[in-house]
């Protein structure tokens, strides 16, 4: 999983090619906000280009394709997928079945089998709708909010303290929990204010979001820090997880660690670290 | 009359723009190049301008390349970008 995601515009190809050495755990190339109406067969072919031929080593590619409310989405979908890339936005996410149809085209693709998806929830519509949003494919990786649409839709006014967006972050942790899939926090657009970007970041992983997008390389660091768990946290997972399957082995009914239970919620929280830590755990807790 | 022309790209750090022009009836593909590494580059921008025209079977035009340090992806990316822009008469 990615923990900090960062936008790189589609097509300007001395940040394309020099997305991977960024700092970011996954690196997302845009076609969308960040590239004019004339010039997408410009970015598209650019990004088609620079993913055949360039190796981006140390990170994941995604592709913010173009929302499907217009002229550009399948195309861009079809183009990047078959350059190879890792995973795909989805802006404007507002139905499960939108998110589907993505999703079956993936399946016609070759080569296309291990794409996920990360539908972008950025309005009070799709809010409203993002556990269906989340649950609708299996290639659905994770649910990403955007607070500077979704603000602009409520008719609130955006502010660095995000009081107006407390409810909507709420609830999308909790549509991504439900169906079990990561959340990721919208980026704090502020590219010069580190400390606001470092209270921010703290209060979205106390809201139990598993990452947060920047639009800028410089917060890429800061936010790994936050997000990435400390080496005893691993540690401290790694030995719930191997308690748990151990008690399970020799038909225990309840596992316990330094003379404390170990119970449901310790379990899912040490995968959470595990997920968060890139290490791959298929344990599920019955 | 205008020369039905297109273009792409920019003059960015690590872009190019390319600009294709319709040759007068008769001529032949012509490149123009000029690079800021076009010294030890050069040759090498040319022959895959060269390569894509061919490809594309565009042999009426003529084609002027500014770089500015662009990679062979780019290189590549621009120029086809440019030629299909001119194809569909953009």
């Amino acid at each position: 999983m990615g923990t900090n995601l960062l936008f790189v515009p589609g097509n300007n190809p001395a940040m394309v090619q020099n997305a991977g050495i960024l700092g970011a755990d996954t690196v997302i190339f845009d076609l969308e906000d960040a590239v004019s109406g004339e010039q997408k067969d410009a970015a598209r072919k650019l990004l088609k280009m620079a993913l055949e031929s360039i190796t981006y080593e140390g990170c994941e590619t995604s592709v913010r394709i173009n929302a499907m409310d217009t002229p550009y989405w399948e195309m861009d979908l079809k183009i990047v997928a078959e350059a190879g890339i890792d995973g795909l936005i989805i802006p404007k996410a507002e139905h499960g079945k939108d998110i589907e149809r993505i999703s079956d085209i993936l399946d016609t693709i070759p080569g296309a089998d291990g794409v996920f998806l990360i539908p972008l929830v950025e309005s009070a519509l799709g809010v409203e709708n993002v556990y269906g949003i989340a649950s609708s494919s299996k290639r659905v990786r994770g649910v990403f909010f955007g607070a500077e649409d979704y603000t602009a839709d409520i008719g609130a006014v955006r502010t660095k303290g995000g009081e107006e967006i407390l409810w909507a972050r709420g609830r999308i942790v909790n549509g991504a929990a439900a169906a079990g899939v990561e959340a990721i926090d919208t980026p704090f657009t502020d590219v010069e204010d580190i400390e606001g970007l470092k209270k921010d970041t703290l209060f979205a992983k106390a809201l139990g979001f598993d990452g947060k997008a920047s639009v800028s390389p410089r917060h890429c660091g800061l936010i790994r820090e936050i997000f990435y768990p400390g080496d005893e946290e691993i540690r401290y997972a790694i030995r719930v997880i191997d308690t748990v399957k151990e008690a399970e082995k020799t038909g225990k009914g309840v596992a316990s660690m330094d003379g404390r239970m170990i119970d449901k919620p310790i379990v899912l929280r040490a995968l959470k670290v595990l997920r968060a830590a890139g290490i791959k755990e298929d344990f599920r807790y019955e | 009359m205008e020369k039905r022309n297109a273009k792409a790209g920019s003059l960015e750090s690590s872009d190019l723009l390319v600009v294709i022009e319709e040759n007068k009836p008769g001529e032949e593909l012509e490149i123009v190049m000029h690079s800021i590494v076009e010294k030890q580059y050069g040759d090498r921008i040319v022959q895959i301008a060269h390569e894509i025209a061919t490809q594309k079977g565009l042999a009426n035009v003529r084609i002027l390349i500014q770089d500015r340090g662009a990679l062979d992806y780019a290189i590549r990316a621009r120029i086809e970008t440019a030629m299909e822009r001119f194809e569909r008469g953009l």
